[in-house]
Parts: C-alpha cells; structure tokens; sequence
C-alpha cells in the first residue's frame, strides 16, 4: 500500500546515510549505494506488476485529500520511467564502482539524491512538486557533472548552471500564472479548471503553456536551447554521462505528462503548442545530425546522438496519436540505453587508447581489436537503426505510424536522412577509432573485464528488446492509449471540492 | 499597489535579462538573483494582492491566500541556495580557466 512513496523514501536516506559514510573506504558506500538502486529495481518491478492493470494509483502524502495535498501517481508511463531507471542507474553505478567513483567525494551520495529528484519526477501529480523534484534531480546533477574535476567540467558545468537557472526561473513563472488564473497545483484538477475557463482567461493558459514548453526544451534539448548539451554530456564522467542519458528524457517524459493531462482538453491548447513542437522537433534532428558529422570524438558524436533522439521523439509526440506516441515510448526506452552504452563504450576505448582516446585519429593497434569492434558494431547497429536490433524495430514502428501529409513529406526524409548521417558519422568513428592503425608499438593498456562486460550488459539489453519486440509493442500501445484517454485519469482521481 | 508592483517586476525582470545576457560571471549571477526576486514577487501576488489580510481563515473578515505565501518560500530557499552554488561555480571556474567569460571562444578549449 505504501509502495508508491518507497521510489522516494529509498534514495533520500540511502543518500543521507551516503553522506556520514563519507569518511569510511569505498567499499560499504558503494554497498549502500548499490543495494538501494537494487531496492528501487524491485520496488519499479513490483509498481510496474501493480500497473500492468491499466488502472490509476494515487497515493495521499499525509492523507491530505487532493487538490490541497500533493498526491503521487502510478500508472504505467510512470511505471516504465521508474523501472528504466532503476535499470539504468544499477548499470552505471556499477560502472562507477570500477574506479570512477573515487575521483571525487560523495558519488554515491549524489547519485542516490539524483535518483531522488527523478523518482519523484515521474511520480508526482502535482505540478509544483514536479517544479521541486526537478530542482532536486538539477542541483545533483550539477554536482555529478563537476565529478572528477577539471577545467573541462567546469566549463561546461557553469553553462549548464546557468542555463538550468534561467530555465527553473521561467519554470515558475509558468506556474505563478497557472495558479493565478486556475487557482490549483494538481495537475488533475488544473485540468479540469482550464476546461472551465472564460474566453478571457485562455491567452494567459497560452502563454504558460509556451514558458512550459521552454523549460522541458531546456532539459529535453529542443532546438534553440540544447547548446549546451554536448559539452556538458562530453565532459562528465562516463557513468554519470550514461545516467544522464535519460535526463533529457525526464523533459519529454515531462513534456508527454503535463501537456496531454492539462493542456489536452477539447479546446486543444496543447494542439497550438505542438504547431511550435513539431517544426523545433524536426530542426534539432537535422542540427543534431550535422553535429554528429562534426564531432571529433566518440563522447561528442553520442552527445550529438542524444539531441538526434530528442528529436524524433518530440516529433513523434507532437504528432498526437496513439500510434505515433506508442512508437515513441518504445524508442525512448532504446535510444536512453543506446546513448548510454555507446557513453560507456567511449571510456573503455579511453581506457585501451591511453594517447590518442577517444578522438578520432589513427592510434597504435589496441591489444582487444575483435572484442572492441564486435562492441562498437553491434552499439552502432541496434543505434543507427539497421536490422535486426532494436532501432530498427522501433524506428520502422515510427515511421508506419506516422501517416500525415506533412508527416510523409516532411518526417519521414529528415529521419531517413538523420539515420543514414548518423550511419555515416559512426562507420567514420568507427574506423578511425578500431579499424586504421599506424605502425607505432602496439598498445597494452586495457580496461577491466568489469567495465566491458557492463558494456555488454547494456547492449544484451537491446538485443533483448528486440526479441520481446512483440509484448514491449502491445504494452506501448496499452500504455500510449492510458496517456491519451485522459478522461479515465479525471474521473479516477478522488478530488475533493473547492472552499 | 498593483500599478506599484507591476512596474516593480517589470524593472527587476528587465534588469535581470540584460544582466543574464552579459558576457562576465559576476554579472550573470547578480542577473540571475534579480530574475528570481522578480519571480518570487510575481509567484507572491498571484495570491491576489491584499492589505491588512492575514492569511488565516476566519481571523480577519478578509484573508489572504496561503498558498503563494508557501510557495514563494520554497522558492527562495531553492533560488538561496542557487545563488551559493552558482557563486561557488563562478569563483573555481575564474580560478580554473583563468577568465570569467561565460562564453567566447577559448583556444585552450578542448574540441569534442
């Protein structure tokens, strides 16, 4: 009954645990840290068990009756987001575990208040609390970014501070006016107030609807605002570039949440958003795509990969069907594993190229050439979108589900184009990085097996994704059909009247 | 009061995008508190702005939304806590780079 909340509780007094550990050897951190990730990887299955029913769970924090209370939801969007992770942050804490994590203090403390930030993130129903679980999952992941330090890191990491500054103040902004004219926090019941609204009121929902917008752009990376992703993702530690994999994820999946539920009423104000989505969306998979021909090295050419995914997914959410947003949740789920295994690959090369790293210029012939081919093969496969793996599954499901006129003329070639750019940046990589030698001493650094095999790991995941293509599709859907339906949400939602 | 606040938030808003917008640290952080001052005051007076109301039901004839009142303290605790970290950032990064641009071509720059 209290299972909701514990996707919350685990993180925060692990981390608070963390913090008086910190002056004691890694080892019982590192157990801390992985047996409360583990923890939240049961909790996600056994919410995800709960959800598989199609129904609403709503937890009261204090027992206050929503909409004066904040209350938590679980349905199944909620459900894949926590159990992807809680998968994800076990591979990369695990990652971390190989020596990463001693480079700077309190990892592990970070790592668990990240988790924290985002568990409540894709929990919450309340549009407030939503605004402080990012502010959490933000001041973590800004010291997770500085992790190890260096000149680098704290480059990018001022600029994303900055950045996020702007984009939590335009957060509130956006709220002020939506209380102003809704009188509510709970998303729920904001919806049905909007629905309610005088003519006069609507310019305003508008303009709050359009600072929202802009602020999950900022996290998700939409066009005019994601510079400063790739230097921030090419600059942090590789475990914590992996986890932060699906934090522009965490804007989608916000931007999914609040524009569907509050704004998704009859009168279609999310409709009029979308008209500036669908555009921005196709432009970054085109700025992303070209970014990823430039790049110079493997963490750059995944950073750019990242705003590429971002892309497509946004233009497949602003399409607004089911289909195209069933689509979408499945390549969500492939692209945030994807990323991050191609961020772990990056430093395991670092690690076998101690001179030339992961840029790409020809270096000495490496002491695990097969291995690491076979590796960066198989990560470019399922990535780029070629059979079997999981990106061609779920990019040909993309493109069949969207069936418009513009989605034809205007979808279908820029992702087709983006795919066979990307196709070509990574042959480039990958045959500077593995395939061209020059005649120097072979090298004999390598890294550990354990770092490899989390690689491995994380690649055995997309090929497993693509052997349970068919139920992951029939759960997309069912999942696609809940988000789009939201009267079921309304009536579910045991509001309590007004004063 | 109204036509008071207004311009008060109009000031702070306006001074607080140029102040962000400049190229030197020092005065993106002082931008960067001016912006949320500002949204602070805008986020307090959408409770409505009243005189002489507290905001307790029942106490006084007229009373004062509550709920702003909280989340304008949420708020700054988050905004306070920000402007440390953001200085804290600012002063290693002028320390670490040896400059205090936020950005600009740096030809140390590593390429990615």
């Amino acid at each position: 009954m209290h299972l909701m909340i514990l996707p919350i509780l685990i993180p925060l007094f692990a981390g608070a645990v963390l913090i008086f550990l910190h002056s004691l050897d890694m080892r019982p951190q590192r157990a801390v840290s992985l047996l409360s990730i583990l923890g939240q990887l049961l909790v996600a299955l056994l919410l995800m068990q709960q959800a598989l029913s199609g129904d609403y769970f709503f937890y009261q924090l204090g027992n206050w009756q929503p909409p004066f209370g904040i209350v938590l939801v679980l349905d199944q969007l909620s459900a894949l987001m926590l159990l992807l992770l809680a998968g994800l942050a076990l591979l990369s804490t695990l990652y971390a575990c190989v020596g990463d994590d001693r480079k700077g203090a309190h990892f592990h403390a970070l790592i668990q208040f990240q988790l924290l930030g985002l568990n409540g993130a894709v929990l919450t129903g309340d549009l407030f609390n939503l605004f402080v679980f990012f502010e959490i999952l933000l001041i973590a992941s800004y010291a997770l970014l500085l992790h190890g330090g260096g000149r680098e890191r704290s480059r990018a990491g001022l600029r994303y501070v900055i950045m996020n500054l702007v984009g939590s103040a335009f957060f509130l902004i956006a709220l002020g006016v939506l209380y102003g004219v809704t009188g509510t926090l709970n998303m729920a019941d904001m919806a049905l107030k909007v629905q309610q609204l005088p003519a006069a009121d609507r310019p305003l929902i508008h303009a709050a609807g359009a600072l929202l917008l802009v602020v999950f752009g900022i996290k998700g990376a939409l066009l005019p605002l994601l510079f400063w992703l790739p230097r921030a993702y090419a600059a942090a530690a590789a475990p914590v570039a992996a986890l932060f994999a699906v934090m522009t994820k965490i804007g989608i999946y916000a931007m999914i949440r609040v524009f569907y539920l509050v704004f998704g009423g009859d009168d279609g104000i999310h409709l009029s958003l979308w008209q500036w989505l669908w555009p921005l969306a196709l432009a970054t998979m085109v700025i992303g795509a070209i970014g990823a021909l430039g790049a110079r090295s493997l963490r750059g050419l995944t950073a750019w990969m990242v705003i590429v995914s971002v892309g497509t997914l946004m233009a497949a959410i602003a399409e607004a069907s089911i289909p195209a947003l069933a689509a979408a949740l499945l390549y969500l789920v492939h692209s945030t594993l994807l990323t991050a295994a191609f961020f772990l690959l990056a430093d395991v090369i670092q690690r076998y190229r101690p001179g030339p790293r992961d840029y790409f210029v020809t270096g000495p012939k490496l002491r695990h050439p097969v291995l690491l081919g076979a590796l960066f093969f198989t990560a470019a496969v399922a990535f780029a979108g070629l059979p079997p793996l999981s990106g061609f599954i779920s990019k040909v499901w993309l493109l069949s589900s969207v069936t418009s006129f513009w989605g034809y003329a205007v979808f279908w070639p820029i992702l087709l184009l983006a795919s066979l750019v990307i196709i070509v940046a990574l042959s480039r990589a990958g045959s500077a990085l593995l395939w061209r030698q020059n005649k120097l001493e072979p090298l004999q650094a390598k890294a550990p097996a354990s770092a490899t095999s989390l690689v491995i790991c994380l690649l055995g995941l997309s090929v497993l994704f693509s052997v349970l293509a068919q139920p992951l599709m029939t759960f997309a859907t069912s999942t696609a059909t809940q988000i789009l339906t939201t009267e079921r949400y309304l009536s579910a939602i045991p509001l309590g009247g007004g004063l | 009061m109204e036509i008071l606040v207004a311009l008060m938030l109009g000031v702070l808003t306006t001074c607080g995008v140029y102040l962000v917008l400049r190229p030197r640290t020092f005065s993106v952080v002082l931008g960067l508190t001016m912006l949320s001052h500002a949204v602070n005051l805008f986020l307090f007076s959408m409770g409505r702005l009243h005189s002489n109301a507290p905001a307790v039901i029942g106490a006084a004839e007229q009373h004062a939304d509550p709920l702003p009142q909280a989340l304008v303290l949420t708020a700054i605790v988050i905004s306070f806590a920000m402007t440390a970290f953001v200085v804290a950032l600012a002063l290693r990064s002028a320390l670490e780079l040896r400059n205090d641009h936020v950005d600009g071509v740096d030809k140390e720059e590593e390429p990615i």
